[in-house]
């Protein structure tokens, strides 16, 4: 074996290093480039696991009220996306989970300091925060153009985020879909998030955690069709360690498809405001 | 065989690199620190051969949509004549007046803390409207209404001045933004008194017009495909664009029927919007609207509102609403005990 040779293979080993494991389950792919060279992520692009229901392993299960609601608003049964299977938890925030759980479905905004106590916020169609945003049951569109910005913008409620590749310096301010750092590993996108706002939730089942979540995405085409996704979740407060989702993201093929609204604050108004009024106010 | 395979993949390894990736951004770099080769090359295009609108702008300023009363029929005025506009018009925009009572000074809370202070300028070309046709830069007159129309303006009507008096019924007195369904962020683009800012991404085949104000975006294909189907309506309307030579024109339709959607009281089934983006120089780009709509006004009718690169330095951030409005709740919490208290004003 040359020297020359030698290093090449060295060189390769290191970048297969770099590439998540899921996406050597898929033959070698080489993606089409944007003018600058790197992956050209552009489409809609969706999940189909049903991790918005349960990150970890879940039977089908029926909605908090089958009385009206009946087989509407059950949930599917899914297969764990979380590494190893279950999400590392601290044994008080496994018990604030399940308190979250119980509560899931209920809001009460009738004072400022409780308004995010209690209930999902995807419930009351809250921003859903990453990586939630990701596995939600709706497409989202990556904008990747000649600019040091990529947009995510995605269906559920409209929400948007932008990547800023390689920007230095920390989040300036929590906000609900947090504060996205990118750049390019091979021939994936890794983003780092920060700056997200406490309240968000990760699923239905209760998963949450403190404005100390720091996510780390990696979206690494592997074929025409499918980005595979894997995002590594760390909060010290919450969890014993940093743990790992991931899935495939499928492209939507269909003719003419483009990003539809689901502005869902007005199926929420009677929820959250109706009791203030007149007709039904104390 | 084997050896060149490793190689050549090597060669592609390291073009995807990020070390690969920066070569050309460090180039605009250079570009964007304006040699004046670079000034006055006609480019302003993408890699892939579209005009090139992508950056953060902002469309503040303090120039009235419709001409004001006291400029007469001036449609520019002299640098004089400018300042003396400029500054009555930032003085009615700020309301820190302390003429009035108590009363008077809530309605004027917000003052020009909250401004952009890019709202208190006219434009550079001191026009006295954004108007630009008709020429009187006003609003054409209105046709008769039918009365199905007249009888929800003035359900509307009466539910603002419900809200207006501190007295709403329920969430529906008011109004799309208060509700934090539709904002600025809904065609034509005006300015108001703060979050000025979009930002524009461009995709091969696409332009995305993200405005902050509420973090929508408006995803525009430029295929030619046709519109969604007529049943399938939407807030923010469903947009086309095409260029013309260096302009962007986008054309919306599927507005949804509800109060308030379309622009100014129009209707929904026969308002039509044209706007027009196209890029004038580094740092500006003019926006121009044309709508028309044979059951609202005379004429159809344009204004041209011109869009500032703001300081990279600057940013976009997230402008979430629904998430934390307290205000609805207070309002209607406040209405409730005040009518408990027997007050009906």
């Amino acid at each position: 074996m040359s020297k020359r040779f030698r290093t090449a293979l060295l060189a390769l080993a290191a970048i297969a290093s770099m590439s998540p494991a899921a996406a050597q389950q898929f033959p070698q792919y080489r993606p089409p480039r944007m003018a600058d060279g790197h992956p050209d992520l552009n489409g809609i692009w969706q999940a189909f696991v049903t991790a918005n229901w349960d990150l970890q392993d879940h039977e089908a299960q029926s909605g908090p009220h089958p009385e009206v609601m009946g087989a509407y608003g059950a949930g599917p049964a899914g297969q764990s996306i979380v590494e190893g299977g279950e999400i590392p938890y601290q044994p008080w925030a496994l018990e604030k989970k399940k308190q979250n759980f119980e509560k899931r479905a209920t809001a009460d905004v009738s004072s400022d300091k409780k308004w995010h106590e209690i209930g999902d916020p995807e419930f009351k169609c809250y921003m859903p925060g990453v990586p939630r945003a990701t596995y939600m049951p709706f497409p989202f569109r990556i904008v990747q153009g000649s600019s040091p910005y990529i947009l995510m913008a995605y269906e559920f409620t409209s929400a948007t985020r932008i990547i800023r590749m390689n920007w230095k310096g920390e989040a300036p301010t929590p906000s609900w879909m947090g504060w996205s750092r990118g750049r390019w590993e091979g021939d994936s996108l890794v983003v780092d998030v920060t700056g997200q706002r406490e309240e968000t939730w990760l699923d239905r089942a209760g998963d949450f955690h403190t404005e100390d979540l720091h996510v780390v995405e990696r979206y690494t085409p592997v074929s025409p069709y499918h980005l595979m996704y894997e995002a590594t979740i760390e909060d010290p407060g919450v969890y014993t360690r940093p743990w790992k989702i991931s899935f495939p993201l499928y492209r939507r093929m269909e003719k003419n498809v483009q990003l539809l609204e689901f502005k869902c604050v007005p199926f929420t108004e009677d929820l959250l405001f109706g009791r203030f009024s007149k007709e039904t106010g104390k | 065989m084997n050896r060149l395979c490793i190689l050549a993949g090597l060669m592609a390894a390291l073009w995807m690199s990020p070390v690969a990736g920066q070569a050309p951004k460090s180039a605009q770099k250079a570009a964007s620190k304006g040699t004046p080769a670079a000034k006055k090359s006609p480019a302003f295009k993408t890699p892939w051969g579209d005009p090139d609108l992508q950056g953060v702008w902002n469309d503040a300023t303090s120039t009235p949509l419709q001409r004001p009363g006291g400029v007469g029929t001036k449609d520019i005025l002299g640098d004089e004549e400018a300042a003396e506009f400029q500054a009555q018009l930032a003085n009615d925009l700020t309301r820190d007046r302390r003429d009035g009572g108590p009363e008077v000074d809530v309605n004027r809370a917000y003052n020009d803390h909250w401004m952009d202070s890019r709202r208190l300028k006219i434009t550079a070309d001191h026009r006295t409207s954004l108007i630009v046709d008709p020429p009187d830069g006003r609003i054409p007159p209105a046709v008769p209404l039918s009365p199905e129309r007249q009888r929800a303006r003035a359900e509307r009507a009466a539910a603002n001045a419900r809200f207006n008096a501190g007295l709403p019924d329920n969430y529906r007195d008011m109004s799309l933004p208060v509700r934090c369904i539709i904002r600025t962020d809904s065609p034509p683009y005006l300015p108001t008194i703060y979050n000025n800012d979009f930002q524009i991404f461009q995709s091969p085949g696409y332009v995305t017009i993200a405005p902050e104000m509420i973090h929508s975006a408006r995803i525009i294909p430029l295929d030619g495909r046709p519109h969604l189907g007529k049943s399938l309506l939407q807030w923010l309307g469903d947009s086309r664009g095409h260029w013309d030579g260096d302009t962007l024109v986008v054309e919306t339709t599927n507005f949804r029927t509800d109060d308030g959607v379309t622009f100014q009281g129009s209707n929904p089934e026969t308002f039509k919007i044209t706007e027009r983006f196209t890029r004038v120089d580094a740092t500006s780009l003019n926006y121009e609207f044309t709508v028309e709509d044979p059951k609202t006004w005379t004429r159809p009718w344009t204004a041209i509102i011109p869009w500032n690169k703001i300081d990279p330095a600057e940013q976009m951030y997230e402008y979430a609403c629904h998430e934390d409005n307290y205000d609805i709740v207070h309002f209607l919490t406040g209405a409730r005990a005040r009518e408990k208290k027997g007050e009906t004003k």
